[in-house]
């Protein structure tokens, strides 16, 4: 068992202690009390101050200050705004969003009203993916209950404050993540980005002022406002205070969510939380920051996370999706994996992000099928470099990570596959051959029998063989083998 | 719920709450009760602890052991779900992972009964805020 606690629980102070279906047990964890506070005894600008002093940034990946984007939206004049909870998590293996709906719903009500407070506005609305069915059933739950508790509803507290909060569905497209696009999807409108400027800050939801958090954002509200923003400031780096909710993932043995103060390291990560690799296989790499982030290898394992850090290793803090990878993965077909998704989730408005991640798919598939030359890697890195200059919004600019950081990282790969055509890791089918050791095998037909193709022959008691045309390398016979005799080329 | 109209009424409910939580924690009260929480995120359910959960109120309601039984979110060992946290009067919490039937069973029969801990019990690898 570990002796240091590495992680500190403030996204997550409630999850999995309360009750989410119970408005009393968070109250009971001193839950609406910041916003009592805030109601009666502080006024908007004292409050805008607090979390701007507290250094809380973005994290939903961007890591703007929220004080500051509160402050802008603020001084945006119409009097109708908005408070919009960005809960359309979609980053692959990413599930820090659903986690804090699921198990702490008040603490995102108590913190939008608090924005409203802030801002001006009277009206919240949280964007949340129709795949978190359970999400949707508990913050609709809490809801209810913080309206009967009054909370809710108007005259806050006694203090003719208005604030009432309503959800909005999302089908779970990518981009729609993206604060312009998340706002058109709302709108009834396609999930398609626009131009920055005008922020939402200044025209939003309906065109008007819009004031845009994530999930894990709000939920770090409250407790900036009950302890104060110089003890959320004591934790974390000089330029990001606070911590970070990490979804765990991949080939490690402790998978789960997790909060740690920024500046951990990746090393603490990985191998004391997490527990280390699965199988004593030996670490390759770690993703973070899902499709629009990289892959940083071993040499990055002491860097400590926070959000500068991250972007000048060559990836970035994302939402907190971190998978791990052993040396059984392929680097190329991890980047094209992320390329896929890109592709897939792509809204298709700007040529760069619609044609060119198109082509960096076929580049890298081409690599992997064994056809790939050493032009193909250099047209891998001039395209990335026009996609991310051009696109129109952070989904295009960021697509290329992935591959920019994958041939960064471990351009020897790259060059196994298209100069020797071998993939080292061992993933490439059509870069392998299952073989037959001939003096392993007992000729026992097992792989024989199971092969569904037919490809082995050999008889009784004799050493078989593959028919290297006709083996679709599904791999049963390597799987059957009792004698270990059928290895990978 | 009654609607809350001032500050003093919402720290009244806190009150009030962390009272009756003292008092089911409290190894002297005659309201004492062990409290019995089960990790009900997607994460759990998806693993069986819809089923636990269940088991755990028809078996301690069956014994007759007082117990409160309720769901909680996600404690982030993804690893080890299902998850029960079992909090006995006067002890510290204990989180028992990877939770079958077999399981429960044990942690009624073994530890909420006898006070005998059973594994795995998971480590407690964080700080809360009030630390």
């Amino acid at each position: 068992m570990r002796e240091e606690k590495k992680q500190l629980r403030i996204a997550l102070r409630n999850c999995g202690f309360i009750d989410p279906e119970k408005i009393e047990e968070y109250i009971a964890r001193d839950g609406y009390q910041a916003l009592a506070t805030c109601l009666t005894g502080r006024t908007p600008e004292e409050v805008i101050r607090s979390i701007k002093d507290s250094g809380l940034r973005g994290r939903g990946g961007g890591g703007f200050p929220t004080g500051l984007k509160w402050e802008l939206t603020r001084k945006s004049e119409p009097d109708k705004k908005y408070v919009v909870c960005n809960a359309d998590e979609g980053d692959p293996g990413a599930f820090m969003d659903r986690s804090i709906l699921e198990g702490d719903p008040h603490s995102v009500i108590e913190a939008m009203a608090i924005c409203g407070y802030c801002i001006g506005s009277d009206e919240g609305l949280v964007y949340i993916r129709a795949e978190y069915p359970l999400a949707i059933k508990r913050l609709k739950k809490a809801i209810d209950q913080a309206r009967e508790a009054g909370l809710l509803g108007k005259d806050i507290f006694g203090t003719g404050f208005v604030f009432d909060i309503n959800l909005r569905y999302g089908a779970g497209a990518f981009v729609c993540g993206e604060e312009t696009a998340l706002i058109h999807s709302m709108e009834g409108l396609r999930g398609e980005p626009t131009f920055k400027p005008p922020f939402p800050s200044v025209s939003g939801y309906m065109g008007k002022p819009t004031n845009v958090n994530n999930v894990e954002t709000f939920a770090n509200v409250p407790v900036i406002i009950n302890k104060g923003a110089e003890w959320f400031s004591k934790t974390g780096t000089e330029k990001s205070k606070g911590t970070k909710v990490f979804a765990l993932a991949g080939k490690i043995n402790n998978v789960g969510l997790i909060e740690v103060p920024m500046g951990t390291t990746l090393r603490e990560v990985i191998y004391e939380i997490g527990g280390g690799i699965k199988n004593n296989k030996a670490f390759k790499a770690v993703q973070t920051g899902g499709p629009s982030g990289g892959c940083l290898t071993k040499d990055f394992l002491d860097t400590p996370i926070d959000y500068e850090n991250l972007i000048a290793a060559g990836s970035m803090m994302g939402s907190g999706g971190m998978i791990v990878m052993d040396e059984d993965d392929c680097m190329v077909s991890i980047a094209k994996f992320y390329l896929e998704f890109t592709l897939e989730e792509s809204c298709g408005k700007c040529t760069p992000c619609r044609i060119g991640n198109k082509r960096l798919h076929e580049i890298l598939d081409k690599i992997t099928k064994g056809e790939g030359t050493l032009d193909d890697i250099k047209r891998l890195k001039e395209l990335s470099a026009v996609i991310k200059d051009t696109s129109l919004c952070g989904l295009g600019q960021s697509s290329p990570n992935p591959v920019l950081s994958t041939i960064a990282n471990f351009e020897d790969e790259y060059l196994a596959h298209v100069k020797e055509k071998k993939c080292p890791a061992g993933q490439c089918k059509d870069l392998l051959q299952y073989v037959i050791e001939e003096d392993k095998c007992t000729g026992c037909t097992l792989c024989f029998r199971n092969c569904p193709v037919g490809a082995i022959t050999g008889e009784k008691r004799l050493p078989h063989f593959i028919d290297q045309a006709l083996c679709i390398k599904c791999g049963v016979c390597y799987e059957k083998c009792k004698f270990d005799a059928i290895k990978l080329v | 719920m009654q609607k809350i109209k001032s500050k003093s009424g919402l720290l009244a409910i806190r009150e009030e709450v962390q009272s009756r939580l003292n008092q089911w924690a409290d190894p002297d009260s005659p309201l004492q009760a062990v409290q019995i929480k089960v990790g009900m995120a997607t994460c759990g359910i998806a693993s069986g602890a819809g089923e636990i959960m269940k088991f755990l109120q028809e078996e301690t309601e069956h014994q007759a052991i007082d117990a409160v039984v309720s769901q909680t979110g996600c404690l982030g060992y993804c690893y080890a779900e299902p998850t029960v946290e079992v909090i006995l009067p006067g002890k510290k919490p204990v989180v028992f992972g990877y939770v079958n039937k077999l399981k429960a069973q044990e942690i009624i029969d073994e530890y909420i009964k006898k006070g005998e801990l059973i594994e795995p019990v998971l480590p407690v690898n964080f700080r809360t805020i009030d630390e």
